[in-house]
């Protein structure tokens, strides 16, 4: 692969890099900088492998204010920083370039408070998504957000990436479950925005923020709200004759009024895969997979499933299998969070991302499927269902350079039908550097300069992760 | 004298704002005129209304989302929705008894206003349901953002920067939400005379517990009635009266939980939900705060200490209406204190002009978060033209 551009390193800057490491050394203890070429290498990518660059530096402060120094230190000299948290961006929202300093924040790892009466957490940025859950699980409650990579990323940056997740049907996404962040700004200011309270004051900065990619600022700490967990949660498994049939069925199921906790599509290469792995007994004679958990006491969760099932029938489903145990329970989603990884056991994948309107399923999944044989690829399809956001896997093999780059071609080519049937180029993901170059599909130079006259607020230098999100040309706003 | 302009479409809202931009004219921007009264008062010659800019351009109810051109009723989206046995997930309050206005609440003015009714406690704000909007900025140009799908990350998030701004950073011309399914059945408990404080620890447990709770809110001793806690459980009808019957076996220690009847019920949540219980008198100054629930009641009785006022709770505390004479300050320094100690802020809701000249109705910002908001306005109104001071001086 290669079709996507990084900036040319800045000569200036690469020439200053004594004296910036120099600079660097007198605000961080020394294992909180990496300067050996061996250890930066470990930071030249993240999830989305294909590109590679190695930083001049990596920070790992201990805490906002040495975020705050690092900063203010890099603003002043002009050096580009890109904010790092695990690492586990599938748009390469955390690659680095060579002129710039890495600021991860995976020694901020501390839980700060827990407040069970009023439903909030207040971590340090480099706490893992899962590790809130963990921590608060005992109490009965959880946070919702729930990335497939949850074990290992970070609350930074899932607010960084507006991180979703097989549960946001019911619950919503990052966004909908952030009370309050600590930022720290370009220059090094250090802002408190929203907090316990469920409404923040002035504009929707928080919302501003979720989602911007580390263009803004750096979380150094989040509030986060907590849930009290349902009763019971179950899934069951639907098999269906046809992808169509599966996405009637879901459409149904939401006029009859449920909104299940999760609905989850897979289709028949995608069952092979995961079953594969996770020996979770999915059925395989089936061309569509539905994973549909529902919540609550065991009776409601009995009266809620009997309704589904019930329109399931009415779409022709072959196959309906309920947990029956925990263990099943836990195998069950094991398939479904681990298809990225048991895919890359069989083949090299790239990871799509696109949201659709769900009425625009058949069409788009019999368009996936063509557009991938046009280039003689093939494809696996998992998404969320319920909320059209859509990780068609297009298989390819990395030693081969012609099909990587036909990978990639085919990848852009879904993206631009999602946003032509009305969605947009990413659900979860973000835009990073991977759909960079597809921004101008969905919008146009008005809306794209509107947005980088925002951006240019808070950054008018372009430091924050500068090679992300928006295409390179027609950036000056 | 106050001209008003009242465009037909998108592309004349456009041209109307270039052209108040040429002769750096500022721009009041109204829906239905109902929540006059709230913000600072707007100096500006020329009032745009979007009202001439309705109806529903997309409703799709399989995919949970509404989307409708700014000026359209609320009535009409609400009306559409419920043929569909859907809603909108916030509860969007209605404000005419609050400030004793007449006229349509439009949907463009509930996305800028970001205002959200009992319903929030479970559903999220009026900002988490916003899922695309469109806009003329202060260039007079037409800008979108986010779009009709629930999840979309793709570039910065304006649509949650335009809910809640206003007006301020762009006149809204069109706007999509996601919406829910209608409950099959509500109900409503109720505890009676509960102090504020235990109330609010009852309902703390309430919405701890996994129940889903999509309503608590106390209301003190009024007219003769004595205080009320009410928890609000909806869905199914088998779901429903079992989370009933747990919640009251849980709550056991606090009080009997008695039912309302249905009609009673959906008024007084109406009620709560629009501030109206605090209409009257209508010289009064309502404040809305926001804080950390547990800390609502500390709040309070830390303002009552030195003034006369009438509380009540929504959000199992986290939100608390006030009413206050309008004398001096109207309160706003001890209530905006109090309101910092519970982690939270307050909003001045209504008052005389006069009032909401002299006294910040937004919450004062510290200096940094001041200087952002004074750049990204500047960034989508760089001239100062819509609604110019409406949220703070020159925003």
């Amino acid at each position: 692969m290669g079709a996507i551009a990084f900036p040319t390193p800045q000569a200036g800057i690469l020439a200053r890099r004594e004296s910036i490491l120099a600079g660097l050394a007198a605000l961080l203890p020394p294992e909180c900088l990496i300067t050996s070429e061996d250890e930066r290498r470990a930071y030249e990518t993240d999830a989305f492998t294909a590109y590679r660059r190695v930083p001049m530096a990596v920070a790992l402060p201990r805490n906002t204010a040495e975020v705050s120094a690092v900063l203010a230190y890099c603003h002043a000299e002009g050096v580009p920083v890109v904010p790092r948290g695990a690492g586990t961006s599938l748009a390469g929202g955390a690659i680095p370039q060579e002129d710039a300093v890495v600021i991860g924040v995976s020694k901020m790892n501390r839980i700060l408070e827990i407040d069970y009466a009023n439903r909030f957490a207040r971590v340090e940025a480099g706490v893992t998504n899962l590790a809130i859950t963990n921590t608060v699980s005992a109490e009965g409650f959880f946070y919702a957000p729930d990335p497939s990579s949850q074990l290992a990323c970070t609350i930074g940056g899932n607010i960084g990436m507006n991180s979703g997740g097989a549960h946001c049907l019911k619950y919503g996404v990052t966004t909908n479950n952030i009370l309050g962040v600590t930022l720290v700004l370009v220059d090094g200011t250090v802002v408190e925005i929203g907090g316990a309270a469920m409404d923040a004051p002035g504009y929707d900065l928080l919302g501003l923020v979720c989602g911007s990619e580390g263009q803004l600022g750096i979380i150094t700490e989040a509030t986060v709200r907590i849930l009290r967990m349902a009763e019971g949660a179950r899934p069951v498994l639907f098999g269906f004759p046809t992808s169509e049939q599966a996405g009637e069925a879901v459409a149904a199921i939401i006029a009859a009024g449920i909104v299940p906790v999760a609905m989850e599509f897979m289709d028949k290469p995608a069952i092979e895969i995961c079953e594969a792995f996770a020996k979770a007994g999915y059925p395989m004679d089936v061309e569509a997979l539905l994973i549909i958990e529902v919540e609550g006491s065991d009776s409601e969760m009995d009266a809620t499933l009997a309704r589904i099932v019930a329109i399931a029938r009415e779409h022709g489903v072959k196959t309906v299998r309920e947990s029956k145990s925990a263990m099943e329970t836990a195998a069950i989603w094991k398939g479904r969070k681990s298809a990225f990884g048991a895919t890359g056991r069989i083949a090299d994948y790239i990871c799509m991302d696109g949201t659709i309107p769900t009425g625009q399923l058949p069409y788009v999944l019999r368009r996936i499927d063509e557009i991938v044989k046009h280039y003689g690829l093939r494809v696996a399809n998992v998404f969320h269902a319920g909320d059209g956001n859509l990780h068609p896997l297009i298989l390819y093999n990395v030693n081969d350079p012609g099909e990587a780059e036909k990978a990639e071609e085919a990848g852009n080519d879904i993206l631009k039908l999602c946003v032509e049937v009305g969605g947009c180029l990413t659900g979860e993901h973000g835009v990073g550097i991977e759909k960079r170059d597809l921004m101008h599909h969905q919008f146009n130079r008005v809306d794209l300069q509107q947005q980088l006259r925002v951006r240019a607020a808070f950054d008018a230098q372009w430091i924050l992760n500068p090679a992300k999100v928006f295409p390179l040309d027609g950036r000056a706003a | 004298m106050i001209v008003v302009r009242r465009p037909q479409d998108e592309e004349e809202l456009a041209s109307l704002v270039r052209e108040a931009s040429g002769h750096g004219a500022p721009l009041a921007i109204e829906g239905g005129g109902t929540r006059k009264g709230l913000g600072r008062p707007v100096n500006a010659g020329i009032t745009v209304s979007v009202g001439g800019l309705h109806g529903i351009t997309l409703y799709e109810p399989a995919e949970m989302v509404i989307g409708a051109r700014a000026g359209t009723p609320l009535a009409g989206i609400e009306a559409a929705l419920a043929e569909k046995g859907q809603m909108l997930g916030f509860e969007p309050p209605d404000f005419r008894r609050l400030y004793g206005t007449e006229g349509a609440p439009t949907i463009g003015a509930v996305a800028a206003g970001n205002l959200s009714g009992s319903r929030r406690l479970w559903g999220g704000a009026c900002r988490d349901s916003l899922i695309g909007v469109r806009f003329v900025n202060g260039l007079g140009e037409i800008v979108k953002s986010g779009g009709r799908v629930m999840k979309n990350v793709t570039g910065l998030d304006l649509v949650k920067l335009q809910s809640g701004a206003w007006g301020t950073l762009g006149v809204l011309t069109e706007v999509t939400f996601k919406v829910v399914p209608r409950p099959e059945v509500t109900l409503t408990l109720v505890i009676e005379g509960l102090p504020e404080a235990r109330a609010i620890e009852a309902m703390s447990a309430a919405v701890g517990s996994p129940f889903e709770i999509t309503g608590a809110a106390h209301l003190p001793a009024m007219a003769g009635a004595p205080a009320r806690t009410l928890l609000r459980i909806e869905g199914f009808a088998f779901s429903v009266e079992y989370r009933a019957g747990a919640l009251a076996e849980q709550l056991k220690g606090v009080g009997a939980l008695g039912r309302l009847e249905a009609a009673e019920a959906d008024a007084l949540w109406r009620d709560v939900s629009d501030g109206a219980m605090l209409s009257e008198p209508r010289d009064r100054a309502v404040w809305r705060l926001s804080v950390k629930p547990g800390a609502a009641a500390g709040a309070v009785a830390a303002i009552r200490a030195s003034r006369d006022v009438t509380a009540l709770y929504d959000w199992a505390g986290g939100l608390v209406w006030l009413a206050t004479p309008e004398t001096g300050d109207a309160g706003a320094e001890i209530i905006r204190q109090a309101a910092r100690q519970a982690s939270g802020y307050a909003t001045l809701m209504r008052g005389s002009e006069a009032l909401r000249a002299r006294v910040p109705v937004f919450e004062p910002e510290p200096a940094p978060i001041a200087a952002l908001s004074r750049r990204i306005k500047a960034s989508f109104d760089p001239a100062g033209l819509l609604n110019p001071g409406k949220m703070h001086a020159g925003i």
